[in-house]
Parts: structure tokens; sequence; C-alpha cells
């Protein structure tokens, strides 16, 4: 009995986070004015975009990593990827599946090294990732803004800076749509102008990289993963190699933020060469959290729910702080201020329940010794 | 033949030595009882049967192991492994998440080839086979002859449950011929240590042998073919069981050459509770990882030496961490009619109780500045002495901290180039004092002292003992003295509680004799042991 009304209780602790945006976006929606038409479309479109990231983050925290901020590490890789596809002017899904190969050896060092690094720094995995994805990102820069177009010759004109090297910040991509476009159904929904369109390729690759997960759970290394996640030094005497584990999962974790930028990158159609990367794993993070992960444990569900929560928040929120406060700059606040504040919600809970159990647990020993005192008492009487 | 014999084996730590000409032989399907009390070096001798690096790693061991006639070389626990052997240590090594089929299979699990393993060849991709793992542990489990469904979650077993999951983890692997249990029923309530022992007695008929270090040396008479006890290194008993007593293995375990002298009955006399109660713990609960305590209730009168006894990792260090606040503590303690908060070390030193911390190093000192700064640091925090007013702000008096330290100097006669010389730079005898003078400083009306003598050599043992006594003669201050060394706490004390397993066994006077406490020890009831 006792068990069971705990067991409710901590249901309901994992999914306040998702319970808490349903409720202000259920406040919200009215206030913003929009038709559920245009939010359905708006969703469709951000579910294809940005599911793919989410997704990528879950595998270093079945390895008990937490929350993978070097994500944006594959990003770049992706972008370099999608430069050089670019400089060659192939578009279409032969450059997207050109970039992707383009970006894997780059993704694949890029986690290497975020890996080691995270090995060096155990038990401060996510600011490690975080501070590492600044760091990358002034490399990045340095490659694009200096390197390419001199070192690295660049023949497209057209994403050259007019002093003659250097990429310009901001690329119309030839593989706009590239997946998006290959074949999508499209219909019409009464009382909206535009048709709806559902980009199935993009949501077969989504759903592929679902099955991936699921399947990589299954398998004798994602079988090593949760236990090194669990307990690396049970592992450990377990003769399994913790630190080659868990450089695996950030590498896998890294590959997959790749492709997911791509993704990204072909449904927005235009590629911000300097500061694209930088929220990328932030948006993620939070999406994941909102769909009611912990740093310490993530499903497929919470990256599915939490992508559609967090961007409907994303959508409606600026409208309603406008319409409420009359105030356009309220709602952009809001997006940002939420964005942030609900991993921090996340880690704080995190903690927050971790004590709670060991508080629990030291309670119940309590009552087990007392209990046996008692019995112990009166078998003597 | 012999499956185990160890040859003239000895091991020392840079110097120290540990192990001193160890010989012993195991039969195959024997049961063999190691005793001996901590720091006797039981754990080094499996550590060094066990192939565990850290002996590798400080320069290897003299003798030889045979196993199976064969001399052989551990470098790491796979080694041993491989040669049969399966040891269960003291911690658990389980991870709660997992099921018991997953833990008694972990990195091992039986695996089934499937599409992309194939192409791949690569045999980490293949799935795990969930059915033959539980197949596999669930048949482990029944030779344990407990009930239990493998496919339970071990975070949510009692913890018995989880000393037989390590049990049947080494015995699922193949070819386990020789199994160490180190200390494997000191979790288990008593009907649990009844069906452990008969598992192991069946395990050693199926023709595994077992090496069994316990404390308590009724189930190590109850389950074992020969008995081994260890002293200071040495083995000064291998003995059949019927060549040997309970009492008898108690008095070898405790009875070392005698260094300290034991008090007479009247210095013990001047120990002894004369005054009122000044400190009552009742159902006292501390959650100090591996000196857990369950439920102590204690009574201390003023003026009186109390001595705290007992074997590392049954909680004698919980009592004073627990009073003091240190670790998470549940319970009522009531110091001079009034209730203790509990958690809150600030309100327990406001109080008049000063602690003298085991940790000295980590708790006690802050070894980077003065001695004057370490002896003022907490009647500072909590007393303002050593402090100025100044305007609105309170600032140190360095002139009057320089005082009051070179006064304890001197009266405990710290060796040192001054008030100002760094406590890094001190032996471990004078850090120890300045431990010492910095929870005199306070004057304390109760003052808990945790291993005053751990680390520190003789000479200064003795130093710290009697500024203790002296402390205690002179102000009349209560004083509960914990130490792991028996014949230390038979020197100063009056009354000696002595702790088992988390709870208090007895309290004795000091001139008891030290079998009895060796008994008490052991996890021995008095009365059983005197019938």
């Amino acid at each position: 009995m006792l068990n069971k009304k705990r067991d409710w209780r901590s249901t309901l602790r994992q999914s306040l986070v998702p319970l808490l945006f349903i409720v202000i976006i259920a406040l919200a929606i009215p206030l913003s004015g929009f038709s559920s038409a245009h939010l359905i479309g708006e969703i469709l479109a951000r579910f294809a975009r940005d599911t793919f990231l989410a997704v990528s983050l879950i595998i270093p925290i079945l390895a008990g990593m937490g929350i993978n901020f070097a994500i944006s590490l594959g990003a770049m890789a992706a972008q370099i990827g999608i430069i050089i596809t670019q400089n060659f002017h192939i578009g279409g899904i032969g450059g997207m599946l050109l970039s992707a190969l383009i970006g894997l050896p780059i993704a694949i060092l890029l986690g290497w090294f975020a890996g080691s690094v995270m090995n060096k720094a155990k038990g401060r995995e996510m600011i490690s990732s975080m501070i590492l994805a600044f760091l990358i990102s002034g490399i990045y820069q340095f490659i694009v803004l200096y390197i390419m177009g001199g070192l690295i010759p660049i023949q497209n004109k057209d994403i050259l800076l007019s002093r003659g090297y250097g990429i310009k910040n901001s690329i119309t991509l030839e593989i706009k749509g590239a997946l998006d476009n290959l074949w999508s159904i499209k219909f019409k929904i009464p009382g909206i102008m535009r048709p709806l369109s559902i980009p199935v390729v993009t949501f077969i690759v989504i759903a592929l990289a679902c099955v991936f997960v699921v399947w990589f759970k299954k398998t004798k290394i994602g079988h090593d993963m949760k236990a090194v996640g669990q307990s690396q030094r049970v592992a450990d005497s377990a003769g399994m190699k913790v630190d080659k584990i868990r450089l695996q999962s950030i590498i896998i974790s890294t590959v997959m933020a790749m492709l997911g930028q791509l993704i990204y990158l072909q449904n927005i159609g235009t590629m911000n060469t300097y500061n694209g990367t930088d929220q990328t794993s932030l948006f993620a993070a939070a999406a994941l959290l909102i769909g009611g992960a912990s740093v310490a444990s993530a499903t497929i569900p919470n990256a599915l729910i939490g992508v559609i929560l967090f961007h409907l928040m994303f959508i409606v929120m600026p409208n309603a702080g406008k319409n409420f406060t009359g105030n356009p700059a309220i709602g952009e606040y809001f997006r940002s201020f939420i964005s942030y504040g609900v991993v921090a919600l996340a880690l704080v809970m995190h903690a927050y329940s971790r004590k709670k159990a060991a508080e629990e647990e030291r309670k119940a020993l309590h009552h087990q010794k007392a209990k046996e005192k008692l019995e112990n008492g009166e078998a003597k009487a | 033949m012999a499956l185990l014999e160890a040859r003239n084996v000895g091991k020392d730590f840079s110097g120290n030595v540990v192990l001193k000409d160890i010989s012993f032989s195991l039969e195959a399907g024997k049961v063999l009882g190691l005793c001996g009390e901590n720091g006797a070096g039981k754990s080094t001798l499996m550590n060094i049967i066990f192939g565990m690096p850290v002996i590798h790693e400080t320069g290897g061991y003299e003798g030889e192991i045979v196993i199976d006639g064969e001399v052989v070389h551990f470098k790491n626990t796979s080694d041993a492994l491989e040669a049969g052997i399966g040891m269960v240590h003291q911690e658990f090594s389980l991870i709660p998440g997992f099921t018991a089929a997953e833990n008694v299979m972990i990195n091992r699990e039986p695996t089934k080839s499937n599409v992309i393993s194939q192409i791949t060849r690569q045999k980490k991709l293949e799935h795990v086979d969930t059915k033959a793992m539980l197949d596999s542990s669930q048949e482990s489990v029944d030779k344990l002859e407990i009930e239990l469904d493998a496919r339970t979650l071990v975070g949510e077993l009692p913890v018995g449950y989880k000393q037989f999951l390590e049990i049947a983890r080494e015995i699922n692997k193949e070819n386990v011929k020789l199994l160490i249990l180190d200390e494997p029923t000191a979790v288990l309530t008593e009907s649990e240590a009844e069906l452990l022992l008969t598992a192991m007695r069946k395990l050693s008929a199926e023709g595994i042998s077992i090496i069994f270090i316990s404390h308590r040396l009724r189930e190590v008479m109850d389950v074992c073919d020969q008995i081994v006890v260890m002293r200071d290194g040495l083995i000064v008993a291998d003995k059949a069981k019927k060549d040997i007593t309970i009492p008898e293995i108690a008095t070898l375990m405790t009875g070392r050459n005698v260094d300290m002298e034991v008090q007479s009955d009247a210095e013990v006399e001047a120990y002894m509770p004369k005054g009122d109660v000044i400190l009552e713990i009742k159902d006292l609960f501390v959650d100090m990882p591996g000196e857990a305590i369950d439920g102590v209730d204690l009574t201390v009168h003023e003026g009186e030496i109390f001595g705290i006894a007992g074997l590392a990792g049954q909680g004698k260090l919980g009592i004073p961490n627990g009073i003091m606040g240190i670790y998470p503590t549940l319970g009522k303690i009531i110091f001079q009619g009034k209730e203790v908060p509990l958690n809150n070390p600030k309100a327990a030193q406001e109080m008049g109780i000063s602690f003298v911390s085991e940790d000295r190093r980590g708790v006690g000192l802050l070894l980077d500045e003065p001695i004057s700064w370490n002896i003022c640091f907490n009647a500072m925090q909590i007393q303002d002495v050593g402090l100025k007013k100044f305007l609105f702000f309170k600032i140190r008096d360095e002139k009057k901290m320089t005082e009051i330290s070179q006064r304890y100097i001197d009266e405990l006669k710290i060796k040192c180039t001054g008030p100002d010389q760094l406590v890094r730079n001190l032996s471990g005898g004078n850090q120890q004092k300045v431990c010492l003078a910095k929870a005199f400083c306070m004057h304390p009306k109760l003052l808990l002292v945790s291993e005053p003598t751990r680390g520190i050599d003789v000479g200064a043992k003795e130093l710290v003992l009697e500024a203790l006594k002296k402390y205690n003669r002179d102000n009349g201050t209560t004083i509960i003295i914990v130490s792991s060394e028996l014949e230390e706490l038979r020197s100063i004390a009056g009354r000696i509680a002595v702790v088992d397993e988390g709870e208090i066994a007895a309290v004795l006077p000091a001139t008891e004799s030290s079998a009895k406490f060796g008994l008490l020890m052991s996890g021995e009831k008095l009365e059983e042991s005197a019938s």
C-alpha cells in the first residue's frame, strides 16, 4: 500500500514538468489568438526540423553522462559539410548525402575529442561539454572565417565574403527542402489559405532514428552503456572498459547531431554560418527536459512530447505576451527566459528527487529496525 | 592435493610489514574460516589471492600462492577469475536499476546475432538474449535455495537478498573452484545468515572451496572445517574445527602483546560515573557511510571518561559524528536536560560539545594555515574568541590568538617553531595535539574524541592520552573517546561500550577481561558464551 502510494507520487514528480508546460500552453493559446490550423501547420514543420537533434541527446544520458551539450560539435561538422557541397553547387538529396559523408569523419573526430575531455572530467560532464562547445566554436569560426577561401580554396563566389576569403554570414542553401520535398503529402484544411504539407521522408528518417535508439539499447553495447550509466564502479569491476564505452556514447551522439543539423538546415533553407550552432544544444536539451526527461533518464516519448510542447510554447509565447502586455518584446523575452529556465528547473528537480529518495531510504530503514525491535520485544514477553 | 596453498607469503607497503610468513592450505570442497581483528592482515591476504591490482602496483608479494599444484602470479583480477577464483567483497557490486538476472550475468550476457551484427561482424552489436540470461541466472539463484525471481529489480530487493545475488553471480561463472566471502553475513539478519550458511554447505558439498571471513565467531564455528586466526600480520592458529573453541578464538584475536598498561581498579574507579546524567541518547540513527548507527541508546554521566569500542565498519564512528550532526541523523539527543538540534554542528557546539574528528587532515585541520588560526578557529566561529570590535565589524585579534595558542603549545608540548608555523609541516602526533587544543579552546562541557591515536607513533600516543586524562581531571570535563584499539580504551576510560553492527552490544567496566570484549566485538552475546 505504502509502495503504491510512493509509486504514484514518483510518477507525478516525473511528469510534473510536462504537466506544467501543458498548463502554460493551454493558458497561452487563447491569448495568442492563433487558429488551430495555423498551430498544427507550424508544429508539423518544427517537429520535422528539431526532433532528430533532441533524439541525439538520449544515448549519452543512457551512459550516465547527462546532457551532452557538445552536440553543437556535430552541428558544426554538418555545417562544414554543407559549405563544401554548396561550393560544388550540389543540391537536392545528393547534396544532402554528400554533406553527411563529409560531416561524418569530422563528427567522429570531434565526438572522440569531446568524449576524451569528458572522461577526464568525470562527474562534471555537462558543464565540461558546454564549455567545450564554446572552445570548438571558436576554432570553427576561425576556419570558416579565415581558412576557407584562403588555404581551403572556395570557387563558389556566392558563399564567399566580398573580401575574397571567409564564408558569408548567411547562406541560402541549395539543399533547401532536399528531404522534406522528396515526398510530401499536401492537404487542405478549411479555414486556412495555404495547404498543409507533411514531409513524409523526414518523418521516416526521424522514425528510423527512434528505432535505432530503441534497438541500440537492446544490443550488448547498449546494455553495457546502461550498466556504466548506473554505476561506473560496478561496471569496472565486471571488467567493462568504462572510459571506452562512455567515449562511444558521445561519438554516436555527435554523429546523430550532425545528421540532425542537416535535417534542421534543409528545412529552414538558410544557414547562419557563425551563430547557427550556438543554441542547438540548448534548445534540444530544453525540449527533451520539457518532455519529462531528467539528466539521468530519457526516452523516445520524452523527446517526441518535449519537442511538441517546447515548440508550441515557442510559437505561442511571443504573440500571447504581446496581446497580454501590449509589448512585443515581452514575448521574446519569455521565450529565452523559459528555455533557460526549464534547464535550470530540470537540474534542480533532479537534485531534489535524488535527495528525497535518499531520505526515504533512510526513513524506511528506521521503520524496519524499529519494527524488528518491537517484534523481538513482543516475542520475549 | 590441496586446492589452494600459501607458502611463506609476506607483504609490505613501502617498508610497513602487514603480512609475515603466511602458510596454510585448503582442500577442495572445504570451508576455511578466517578470523582476526581489523588490521590483522586478512584483507591484504585475500587481495593477494584474488590478484587485486593494488598488490601488484605496490611491489608484489613474497612467497608463493599455489593453486591446483601450480604456482600462480596474478597481475589482476581477471587472471584470478580465469583460474576459477570468485570473490564477494564487503560492499555490494550490484546495479540497483538492473534486474537480478542482469546483475548475475553482468558483462557475460548471452547474445543473439541479428542482421546488423552479421553484416558488421561486431559481437558488440548482437542483441542481449534476455531469455537465456534469465534461465541461467535463475538456475544459479535456485542453487542457493532462496526464493527470488530473477526478473526483480535489485533496487527493490531487501539487503539480504543482495548478498545472495553477489554469490549467485560468482557461482554462475563457469569453472569456479574457490569462493572468497568477505563478511557476507554482516548485513544479514539472523535467519538470512542461517540460509547463507546452508547455501555455503551445499556449495562445498559440490566441491567448491570457500574462504569465509566473518567476525561472527559462532557462524565461523558453525560452517567451517578449518579455522585460521590472524593477528598483526601473522597466523596465530590454524586448526580443525574440533580442536578450537569460540572463547579461544576470541582470546587469540585480541590478546596482543600488551604495550599499554591496563589501569588498576582504583584508577578505573576515578573515571567511573559519579555525577548527574549529562548526555542521554535515545534511538539514534546515523547515516554515515560505512559506519552507520541503527538505533542506539546511551547514557553518559558528568565527569566520566566513556569509551566506545568496536571493529571498523560496525558504526562506532557514527556515534560522535551523529551527535555533532556531521552526518544525517534521526533520534533524540538530550544534553544537560536540553534537546540538541539534529544535523546542526553549530548548535551542538554552542551548547558546549566539542569534537576531535577521526578525519584529522580532512575535517580536523586547516593544513595550510598557521597553528594559531587552527587552535582558535572553532572558538572564533562559535564564541567570538580572538575577535575584537572595529567600528561595526569584528576583526581578528592576532595578538590575542597568538597568546592563546602559545599557552596551548606550552601546555600540550606541541613541537613547533611557534604559533605561526603551518600545520601541514607538523608531525602527525603534533597535528593531533593541535586538534585537541582546538577543542580545549572552546572550553567544552562534553568532549568527543574520535580515534585520537590513529596514525601517530607510540610516544605521541601516550602524550595525547595523558593530555586527555589531565584535562578531565583538571576541568571535570566529560569525555567520550572512540577508538579501534581496545587496549588504549582500557588504559583511559572507566566504562566502555562495545558497538557491533550499528548497535550497542554491551557497556562494561574497563576492568573486564579482554576475552569478553573480544567476544562482544565478534557478535556473541555474553549470556550464551558464559554457558
